[in-house]
């Protein structure tokens, strides 16, 4: 791997009020079993406390569980915030129950790729190490 | 033979007897010694011969698995001690399991027209699903509520919704159960407050409250207040509810989302049973008689995949729990040692990919509940891992308990797995795993220490890794998922989504309703609240007061909040 030189540093975080962390935290260890440097947020973050965790850690990557339907409030505002503190290149991802035709509007607004129910950690550490590559590349 | 009968024996009838038996068994080891030759002699498939749980599973079972001699005593018969062959003597003779249905979206009007579309089809009880910021005890117009408000369940912040949600639903006839558990005590309370302007009394209210918060820190993380303040208003409500509402179950202890988070069936059976003994000593400790709270403790059970374990586990349940009650607890009255549940099938299982399959599943899943002896049940619906369901995906749901329940003949006879090898050794294995994780967490420190260190989290996280490390090899065949996948691209499943609309319609409802009331009726009867906190007194009546004078469930939260605090979560994974 190429880009070993710096670990990718990825943020896992639960928005809201859900308490549903099977996932994250699954997909968290995956995260720090494939190599990734992982910081997990716990449980309850607003968008402001998210945001404000990725600029202090100077993640790459922000990963959003949410399974509560949400999704439509919470990724565009993460997204904004992150903008908004000058985080434009960090890439923000995730998964959880979303609708296809919500993941899309979602990737038209700037989010990355977003990942359904049933998907295979690997596709997700996959996607994030291609992005990473490319972002070097850049 | 009964117990006269041997004890009539002589000793030579006696000796002939032994000797039969060794004769009998003599000849079922030679035929096994046969059987393990041919067995070995043939290959297998290359699959996991283990339980979803990770539980290996022999080949065959025998009556050499367990000793028939103490089945008097570990089986017994239904309704009686142990409660492993059911709680009650004639089980779905007299009576089949309630189905009901757990549903809540948007305001309380819309839930309440989905309730009233279900008693119409043939749903015999209600549960009512809150939304995020209901579980939390956010009011609707709380900042923090921007975006969940009535998405993941109705949304109810004060007495006046209550009231909307069971308009034209009569309280004394229907059962409803509430799954809430932070704030349970303020939800409870409205629930009451709303009987009362149905002119229904405390005493005719049927049904059950989740309240239970151990869970919630080790599992399904709805939490309000610290585990000690908050095990306090648990035993309050008991003391409460055996005095003025003897037919209402002030808990429901909850393995399912243990389950759900990722734990096997032994830690999902020990870790409820471990919570429930908690409770019981908590209100021993407060003073309270076991017998006069313990016969409306009520259980919920996650019914997943493995559909023997799945069967074990709930009998294993009752005779754990009748035997800690009477044994270690010293409770007197049957009631006490009768574990009665409430079982869902297993939301984890089901796939977004080929949804379709998910009716099977959840098929399965509810035979597993019936021949376990549930006394109520809901079934999930096919589309719940891509949104809330439709009304087609419950009706499917709810149709599939009736074709369980009127077309099967699984209801005809009691218990009709009991004296299998099989499913006895299991009960057995699992009562004993239970006792072992019991001890595990007495070496924590007990349940509210193996909270506060994680200890319970972590085990559940890796439990759920394993699941996860099972399913992505390719291992744990998941039809749809990993294997079998053509087909499994198009999703053509309408879904049902909440307008944006609804939550500017509640938070205007609130406006309304803040602008209405008796705001210094309202700071009276929350500054008594707040007092009652600090002290021993029982804070139900108090908080009655509060749902009476319109408080909501936020300003509730928060008078109890200034004595009790907030709970912190400490984070692992």
């Amino acid at each position: 791997m190429s880009e070993t030189d710096r670990k990718i540093r990825v943020l896992v975080a639960k928005p809201g009020l859900d308490g549903h962390d099977r996932g994250a935290k699954v997909i968290a260890s995956a995260f720090r079993d494939a190599g990734f440097e992982v910081i997990y947020t716990g449980l309850h973050q607003t968008p402001e406390m998210i945001v404000s965790a990725a600029v202090q850690e100077d993640v790459d990557v922000v990963a959003m569980s949410v399974l509560s339907g949400a999704h439509m409030t919470l990724f565009p505002r993460v997204k904004a915030l992150l903008d908004e503190a000058g985080a434009t290149d960090v890439l923000l991802t995730g998964g959880g129950i979303i609708p296809d035709d919500d993941m899309q509007a979602l990737e038209a607004r700037g989010v990355g790729r977003l990942f359904g129910p049933g998907t295979p950690t690997t596709e997700a550490i996959a996607y994030i190490r291609e992005w990473a590559a490319a972002k070097e590349r850049a | 033979m009964s117990t006269i009968e041997r004890d009539l024996l002589s000793r030579a009838e006696l000796d002939a007897l032994v000797r039969e038996r060794e004769v009998e068994l003599a000849e079922l080891k030679a035929l096994l010694a046969e059987w393990r030759e041919a067995y070995e002699a043939t290959p297998k498939r290359d699959a996991l011969f283990t339980t979803v749980s990770g539980r290996e599973v022999k080949p065959l079972y025998t009556q050499l698995d367990r000793v028939p001699a103490d089945d008097a005593e570990a089986l017994g018969v239904p309704g009686f001690y142990p409660y492993t062959r059911g709680p009650y003597a004639t089980m779905y003779r007299t009576r089949l399991w309630t189905k009901r249905q757990f549903a809540g979206f948007a305001t309380a009007e819309e839930t309440n027209e989905r309730y009233k579309y279900l008693l119409d089809h043939g749903q015999t009880g209600l549960s009512v699903a809150f939304d995020f910021p209901t579980l939390m005890g956010y009011d609707s117009d709380h900042p923090r509520s921007l975006g969940e408000v009535g998405v993941c369940g109705v949304a109810i912040s004060s007495l006046a919704d209550m009231e909307t949600l069971f308009d034209g639903i009569p309280l004394d006839e229907v059962s409803v159960s509430m799954t809430i558990n932070g704030p349970a005590i303020i939800l409870f309370c409205f629930y009451v407050a709303a009987a009362e302007k149905q002119d229904v009394s405390p005493e005719k209210l049927r049904g059950t409250v989740q309240n239970d918060i151990l869970k919630e820190y080790q599992a399904q993380h709805a939490w309000v207040f610290p585990p000690e303040p908050a095990l306090r208003c648990i035993v309050d409500m008991f003391a409460w509810c055996s005095e003025n509402a003897p037919k209402y179950n002030p808990i429901s202890i909850s393995g399912y989302h243990i389950r759900e988070a990722g734990a096997t069936a032994a830690e999902e059976l020990a870790f409820t049973l471990r919570n429930g003994f908690e409770y019981v000593e908590r209100a021993i400790a407060r003073g309270l008689d076991v017998d006069t709270f313990a016969p409306r403790l009520s259980f919920f059970f996650d019914v997943h995949n493995d559909f023997f374990e799945e069967i074990a586990k709930l009998r294993a349940a009752r005779r754990i729990w009748a035997r800690g009650m009477r044994e270690r607890y010293g409770a007197k009255d049957p009631e006490s040692w009768r574990l009665r549940t409430h079982a869902q099938t297993a939301g984890v299982t089901l796939t977004a990919q080929q949804a379709e399959n998910n009716i099977v599943r959840v098929a399965y899943q509810a035979m597993a509940a019936a021949l376990g002896g549930t006394q109520s049940l809901h079934t999930n619906s096919m589309d719940e891992t891509l949104a809330l369901p439709t009304e087609k995906a419950v009706r499917i749901a709810l149709r599939t308990q009736q074709v369980l329940a009127f077309e099967s003949g699984v209801t005809n006879t009691i218990d009709p797995l009991a004296g299998s090898y099989f499913v006895e050794s299991l009960t057995d294995e699992l009562e004993r795993e239970a006792l072992e994780i019991f001890a595990e967490v007495d070496a924590v420190g007990g349940v509210v220490p193996g909270i506060e260190n994680g200890w319970f989290q972590q085990r559940i996280a890796a439990s759920a890794m394993r699941q996860q490390r099972e399913i992505e090899s390719g291992e744990r065949v998941v039809v749809g998922v990993n294997h079998f996948t053509e087909g499994s691209e198009t999703i053509e499943i309408d879904t049902l989504k909440i307008d944006p609309e609804v939550e500017r319609r509640q938070v205007a409802r609130m406006a309304d309703m803040r602008a209405r009331r008796d705001a210094a009726q309202v700071e009276r009867t929350l500054a008594a609240l707040t007092a009652a906190c600090r002290t021993d007194e029982n804070v139900v009546p108090r908080i009655l007061d509060c749902a009476r004078a319109e408080c909501t469930l936020f300003e509730i939260r928060h008078a109890m909040e200034e004595v009790f605090g907030a709970y912190k979560e400490p984070v692992f994974f």
